[in-house]
């Protein structure tokens, strides 16, 4: 597909990477041209120097026959307006625009009739989401769901206490009790597809799959209570954490925020009614224990720097918080982080990201692709969620008598209603959806690819 | 330095070769000429055996690939190509000595069309079509052709633009769509159509099919072998007139004949590039006519000429239908002139490039303007676009290594003993990828009556030329072999 993005910024970035890998036809736009230029060299992309809602700067992009404009700059009013000016040059282009602003909020679904755009994605709103949903279930990094809901994958981590310490795959059955399928491990920052032999450490991450109601039997199982969270500390009140505080607040849990400029924070209590609002720094371990970090449920840092959000969860790990979020702009220091054990991590742009990626393969609609996809262990590894149709091979075949590939791992498959972690006399129907694992860089396009 | 990744490109590029050689096998194979088989058997078993031990050695390398790579597997493959494609003509012992069948090979890869053979007619007729087909290959570039065939998804990444970047001619290199790929493909289309349109025209105008293919290789390229010892001027005026006018297309940059199949007419006539091209060329011909006058028997036939030489001449092509050595200094010096500044960027001609002589120019005047008004701030722009000042410094510097090349060239060939003329001519025609010089090497005559030390430097400088300078500099600097 030819797609142009408006916006080489960390988003249009991650989706130059995402998008070129999967061998679309990609031109961006940008005023910078140094941003350009390297983008240029890294990826085979073409770039084009201007204003990304300037007609003439459009069509030089070659608008006209484009199938989908992904408007990413940092400012809200330029990806709309760009967004429209090229649907006006080109009435069948589809149009994804970035709109960030809170008080545009509440309105984006009519903007996006209104304005004839095909999706509005808002990272922060989404990272908000993403985190609400964390905080609601604790015991899990990260979750993703598959199949309508029915199946999940979540991300957890073992630590020192940990039953699952020292116990090989195989055996797993017999310590929790219920069954669930672990389909990547990501240990020192490097994720593999593990098979029955390989043995659970420490600090490793499990990413593991089962039917929704065996997630709650393995977290019971895995001794890890599921207390409702009551209390929230908030550190950083930029968009996510105003997003964030209104969504727990109205959820019924007590949230307290703490911001660093004070006329925001007047904003922030205007806006926010039966929020505790606090103006302080959030890196002063005084003001952090006087708001009584050391026994609240959830710790969310958000504050604009990474290393701040870094030091003060660490602090908050140590004072004994049960549940930390961190927020991280980069995800290129993964490796440094997994080592610190501070909880889960949540990157907007990367949400954001693989969000746009779903809807442009959505888009391509060819017969055998995937319905969904998330990005594990830092991109690393995928899973993915295939139909099977007509056209797939080895269907009414057990699995023990399958070659797949290296690498890849069938995780679950979805027939009718009912959801199974597949044995090896499993097998897959004509109509079945079926869950995929498989290490990044593969180029999965259907399911056929995983087969020998 | 990436060396696995750079091995698996030659080896590539060596099985590329040994398959575009096979027609000339079987040409010598139906003339029945045993030596000439050999050589190309040869030649074939060692690109073949030469690119498995290549890929062999270079299993799962590292997609780790930079610029430093892109100038360096560039610079390489042109080198091992020149190697292998110059084994026919050495194994045949139709040219006995192995420096007078690199300098040929060479100057067939890089579009020169300077050769070393006082009887051209005296080879055989695959060695012919292989000297001619080494410049269409030469002339777009053989890695364009490996990224046009590859599989998508191979060489996805955005480092092959640094290969783009350095074996295309130009000094802004950029891609006509997004895909480095599909942009190979239609450069391709492109100079595969033109070539067939001109093998069309030479046929109807009676040549027979193996001297229309070779001379439209040779007018494609920009390459200026010819099949006759006499190169062009033995064949009839329409003939003539063919070359000149596809000799003119190939110095076009290809962009424009993009732009002409997305019918931006409009924007291709007012290329600013393309203007100063045919600009250069009528007022040459005009002028060189009105020099010649009472020369030829006719104004016609010194029209068709001066044209010939001009077109010839500016797209270093190096075709000659007349001794233009005999001609008045004013019409030699125009020659010479137009030797040096070559054809469009992104041709497949040789020389500095219009482009590159509009940008010096236009950066020449804002800052003789700079000089009197200090504080005026300027941008140097093109077509409208404004250029980048790294463009800028880019183009400064590649003048400033033109120049130190072209005078330590000419100061190591001078060391034959021959007249100055013959000397800066023959660097200067070897160094823009042109062929004929003047004097001593002039249209008639040919590059033999220099040492192999001096044919050493000419190859090097012919490979300069073709690819643009740098990769050949960076190839001898230290900075590039140490260890990171």
């Amino acid at each position: 597909m030819n797609i142009i993005i408006a916006g080489d910024g960390k988003v249009g970035l991650s989706l130059t990477q995402k998008l070129s890998e999967e061998g679309h036809d990609l031109t961006l736009i940008d005023s910078n041209q140094k941003v350009l230029d390297s983008s240029v060299e890294r990826y085979d992309v073409m770039g084009v120097q201007g204003n990304c809602a300037s007609m003439r700067v459009l069509e030089s992009a070659d608008v006209r026959r484009a199938d989908l404009l992904i408007a990413a700059t940092s400012a809200d009013e330029v990806n709309l307006l760009c967004c429209m000016t090229a649907q006006g040059l080109n009435p069948r282009l589809h149009t994804i625009a970035r709109i960030r602003n809170p008080e545009y909020g509440k309105q984006i679904f009519t903007m996006r009739d209104v304005y004839k755009l095909s999706l509005i994605v808002n990272p922060e709103k989404q990272a908000a989401r993403e985190i609400e949903r964390l905080i609601k279930y604790p015991g899990f990094l990260q979750r993703d769901t598959f199949a309508r809901s029915r199946v999940e994958i979540v991300e957890l981590r073992v630590d020192e206490e940990s039953i699952l310490k020292n116990v090989a795959l195989h055996e797993l059955d017999n310590v929790i009790h219920c069954k669930v399928l672990v389909c990547a491990v990501s240990r020192e920052g490097v994720a593999e597809i593990p098979d029955g032999n390989f043995v659970i450490r420490e600090g490793d991450r499990l990413f593991v799959t089962a039917p929704a109601e065996n997630l709650t039997l393995l977290l019971k199982h895995m001794g890890v209570i599921r207390k409702k969270a009551k209390r929230a500390i908030i550190c950083g009140g930029g968009r996510i954490g105003y997003y964030l505080a209104e969504q727990l607040s109205r959820h019924g849990l007590t949230v307290q925020l703490i911001e660093r400029d004070e006329s925001r924070c007047i904003e922030l209590a205007e806006r926010l009614p039966g929020v505790y609002v606090i103006h302080g720094d959030a890196s002063s371990q005084d003001l952090l224990n006087s708001e009584g970090v050391d026994k609240c449920d959830a710790l969310v840092t958000m504050t604009s720097l990474d290393e701040m959000n870094m030091i003060i969860s660490l602090y908050g790990k140590k004072c004994g918080a049960r549940q930390i979020i961190t927020k991280v702009g980069h995800t290129d220091n993964n490796s440094i982080y997994d080592n610190l054990g501070i909880g889960s991590l949540i990157c907007p742009k990367e949400l954001c990201c693989n969000n746009i990626v779903r809807y442009v393969r959505a888009m391509q609609k060819s017969e055998g692709a995937a319905l969904t996809v998330h990005t594990i262990a830092e991109g690393q590894a995928e899973a993915l969620e295939f139909l099977v149709d007509g056209q797939t091979m080895h269907a009414e075949e057990p699995l023990k008598n399958i070659r797949t590939k290296k690498n890849v791992l069938i995780a679950c498959i979805s027939h009718g209603s009912k959801t199974a972690i597949p044995s090896g006399e499993s097998v897959f129907r004509r109509g079945d959806t079926v869950i995929v694992v498989a290490k990044g860089g593969m180029r999965l396009l259907q399911l056929n690819d995983i087969f020998e | 330095m990436n060396y696995k990744i750079m091995g698996k490109f030659i080896s590539q590029i060596l099985i590329v070769e040994a398959v575009f050689m096979l027609p000339a096998l079987f040409i010598s194979l139906f003339d029945g000429d045993g030596d000439a088989v050999t050589g190309f058997f040869a030649a074939i078993a060692a690109s073949g055996g030469f690119a498995l031990l290549l890929r062999l050695l270079c299993r799962n390398s590292m997609r780790r690939f930079y610029a430093r790579e892109g100038m360096v597997c560039v610079c390489l493959s042109w080198v091992v190509m020149s190697i292998m494609g110059c084994l026919p003509f050495w194994v045949s012992r139709e040219i006995p000595h192995f420096v007078d069948a690199l300098f040929e090979i060479v100057s067939g890869f890089t579009t020169t069309g300077a050769s070393v053979l006082s009887d051209v007619e005296a080879l055989s007729g695959g060695m012919l079509y292989w000297r001619s087909f080494s410049h269409w290959l030469g002339g777009m570039g053989v890695l364009v052709f490996l990224l046009a065939l590859a599989p998508s998804g191979e060489h996805a990444s955005g480092f092959t633009m640094h290969l783009l970047r350095a074996e295309s001619p130009g000094p802004n290199v950029s891609k006509l769509v997004p895909k480095m790929k599909t942009t190979a493909r239609i450069l391709y289309v492109i100079y595969v159509f033109l070539t067939v349109l001109d093998i069309g025209f030479l046929l109807a105008g009676g040549m027979s099919i193996f001297e229309a293919v070779c001379t439209a290789f040779g007018t494609a390229g920009t390459g200026g072998f010819g099949i006759k010892n006499d190169s062009i001027a033995g064949y009839s005026p329409y003939l003539q007139n063919v070359c000149t006018v596809f000799m003119l297309l190939f110095g076009v940059n290809f962009s424009c004949f993009y732009m002409l199949l997305l019918r931006q007419i409009r924007a291709v006539f007012a290329d600013e590039e393309l203007r100063m091209y045919l600009g250069m060329v009528f007022g040459s011909i005009l002028l060189i006519s009105l020099n010649l006058r009472g020369f030829y028997g006719t104004v016609g036939e010194t029209v068709r000429h001066a044209a010939f030489q001009v077109a010839s001449i500016v797209t270093t092509t190096g075709f000659a239908t007349t001794d233009f050595d005999l001609w008045p200094a004013f019409s030699k010096g125009i020659l010479f002139a137009l030797m040096l500044l070559g054809a469009c960027a992104g041709s497949t001609g040789g020389g500095l490039k219009c482009g590159r002589a509009l940008l010096l120019i236009k950066n020449l005047c804002r800052n003789m303007r700079r000089l009197l008004n200090p504080r005026r701030v300027e941008a140097v722009r093109i077509n409208g676009n404004v250029i980048g000042e790294t463009v800028l410094d880019n183009t400064n510097t590649y003048l400033a290594a033109y120049a130190a090349i072209l005078l330590v060239s000419f100061l190591l060939v001078s060391v034959d003993g021959l007249s100055m003329t013959t000397n800066l001519s023959a660097v200067v025609a070897c160094f823009n990828n042109i062929g004929p010089g003047f004097e001593a090497v002039g249209p008639t005559c040919n590059f033999s009556c220099f040492s192999y030390f001096s044919k050493g430097v000419l190859i090097l400088d012919m490979l300069a030329g073709r690819l643009e300078i740098f990769p050949l500099l960076i190839l001898a600097s230290r900075s590039t072999w140490r260890h990171r």
